[in-house]
């Protein structure tokens, strides 16, 4: 790990903290990767909305919506991904929510990836990521909002 | 919907994307912020505003969820407004009420936003007053704020909202004595939350005594049990809010409790503000660092280099102020 500064959860141009929802969408309770991500992002100086476990999509949409997050990442370990992402992403587009940054992590089989990527996931991260790639790749494509 | 004007019209018209933006200006103390805030100010005043605090795990997201329940049920529409700490070190945080709060997620009568306290050198009450403010103006009729319990940030939430619980746990016999320093002055309810567990009837004796020395005012604090995990005990809080409410809108006390309020905010916004501007100037003179050398060095005291600090500060502002004439 990096040590954090103060400017560690910022991009260049915003001296905010990032605000991202993390959470995990469908029945699966397994929220081990989940939440190791969402602590390596406060660690790096991000605000992070933690939802839990059995997210509707609407819910998570919602979230999003209210908390004005500039990400999100969703975790799935049911494979029911298929399913749920593209739900995400209506329900999303339905409350006009059209700028965040959408990243996924959990089992997503590797024959899925670019599925889960059309569907606007941006980043897809498995079993083993470092959690300074996916801070990483938050800091660079994170947009701005004010 | 990009500048001040557009967001506050679709915010007051009810859009909440409009409001989340909003809040996210505000948040940042942003120049549309702070004109939003202006242009927003007038449509403010008729939210009841609650602010529930109290120490870490006393309970009290669980105490708002079933709160806004309770008034969902008698068909308001509820602004939640939740605080969690920022970390010291790293300035991230992790924002996890709405865990507790599932339920209200889907209802479209329920707008929460969750925020870190980012530390700020003025506390809490800049920008949660702000939030507060925009919640307000869209609409909705109770607003809910819930705050870390950490020392002046406890009493800053007084000077947020116009009702303040306070909410303590069987037990904590020591944490109750602490409460005899100004915590005690800022409750207009008092709520022993974890009711079931032993110990409840000493928490609300020990509270009672230490209101008996607290003196009288126009409003007593009434101390009440709550189970908030089981719903039990809310009903009677939901009276207790309504019965300080209408106190503080009676004929007899609206002016007062209205002035007393805004005077809270005002000196608590103006020592912020005051605060930020005082520390950045020190920073950019150079003449905290040297003070903060030589009392390291055991050359001088504390007491003495703070009171060099305000002088040269003073100094600082009167040649700002040459300048501008």
């Amino acid at each position: 790990m990096t040590q954090p500064t103060a400017e560690a959860g910022t991009t260049a141009t915003d001296e905010r903290p990032i605000r991202v929802l993390i959470g995990k969408p469908g029945l699966d309770g397994h929220d081990r990767g989940a939440k190791v991500v969402a602590r390596a992002l406060r660690d790096a100086g991000m605000e992070v909305v933690y939802t839990g476990i059995r997210q509707t999509p609407q819910m998570i949409a919602e979230a999003a919506l209210q908390e004005d997050v500039q990400v999100i990442g969703l975790s799935i370990l049911s494979g029911a991904h298929l399913g749920l992402f593209p739900r995400v992403v209506q329900e999303l587009e339905s409350r006009g929510v059209d700028d965040v940054l959408l990243f996924a992590g959990g089992i997503i089989p590797a024959e899925d990836v670019t599925e889960v990527q059309e569907l606007g996931f941006k980043g897809v991260f498995g079993p083993g990521t470092d959690t300074r790639e996916i801070i990483e790749f938050v800091r660079e494509h994170a947009p701005r909002r004010t | 919907m990009n500048t001040a004007a557009e967001l506050v019209d679709a915010l007051v018209a009810g859009n909440r994307r409009a409001l989340a933006r909003a809040i996210t200006h505000v948040e940042a103390d942003s120049e549309i912020g702070r004109e939003i805030l202006e242009r927003i100010y007038p449509s403010t005043g008729r939210a009841q505003t609650i602010g529930i605090t109290g120490s870490a795990g006393a309970g009290k997201s669980t105490l708002v969820g079933v709160l806004a329940r309770a008034e969902r049920n008698r068909d308001r529409t509820v602004g939640i407004v939740a605080v969690d700490p920022s970390s010291p070190f790293s300035h991230g945080a992790i924002l996890g009420d709405r865990i507790r709060m599932q339920d209200l997620t889907s209802d479209p009568g329920v707008f929460l936003r969750s925020m870190a306290s980012r530390g700020n050198l003025g506390g809490l009450s800049e920008t949660a007053t702000g939030v507060v403010d925009l919640m307000d103006a869209a609409g909705h009729e109770i607003v809910l704020i819930e705050t870390v319990g950490a020392g002046q940030d406890e009493v800053e939430v007084a000077t947020i909202a116009q009702t303040t619980v306070l909410v303590a746990n069987p037990g904590a016999g020591d944490e109750v004595q602490s409460m005899k320093a100004g915590l005690m002055e800022i409750a207009q309810i008092m709520v022993v939350n974890k009711a079931d567990l032993a110990g409840a009837d000493t928490a609300v004796a020990q509270l009672r005594a230490l209101l008996a020395i607290a003196g009288i005012s126009a409003w007593t604090p009434p101390i009440l049990k709550t189970i908030a995990r089981a719903n039990e005990g809310i009903e009677e809080l939901v009276e207790a809010i309504d019965e300080h409410q209408a106190h503080t809108r009676s004929d007899e006390h609206a002016v007062a409790e209205r002035e007393r309020h805004v005077r809270g905010q005002i000196v608590a916004l103006a020592r912020a503000a005051l605060h930020r501007e005082a520390l950045q100037a020190a920073d950019r003179s150079g003449a905290l660092a040297e003070l903060v050398e030589a009392v390291a060095r055991r050359e001088r005291d504390p007491r003495s280099a703070a009171l060099e600090l305000l002088d040269s500060l003073r100094a600082t502002w009167a040649a700002a102020d040459a300048a501008k004439l």
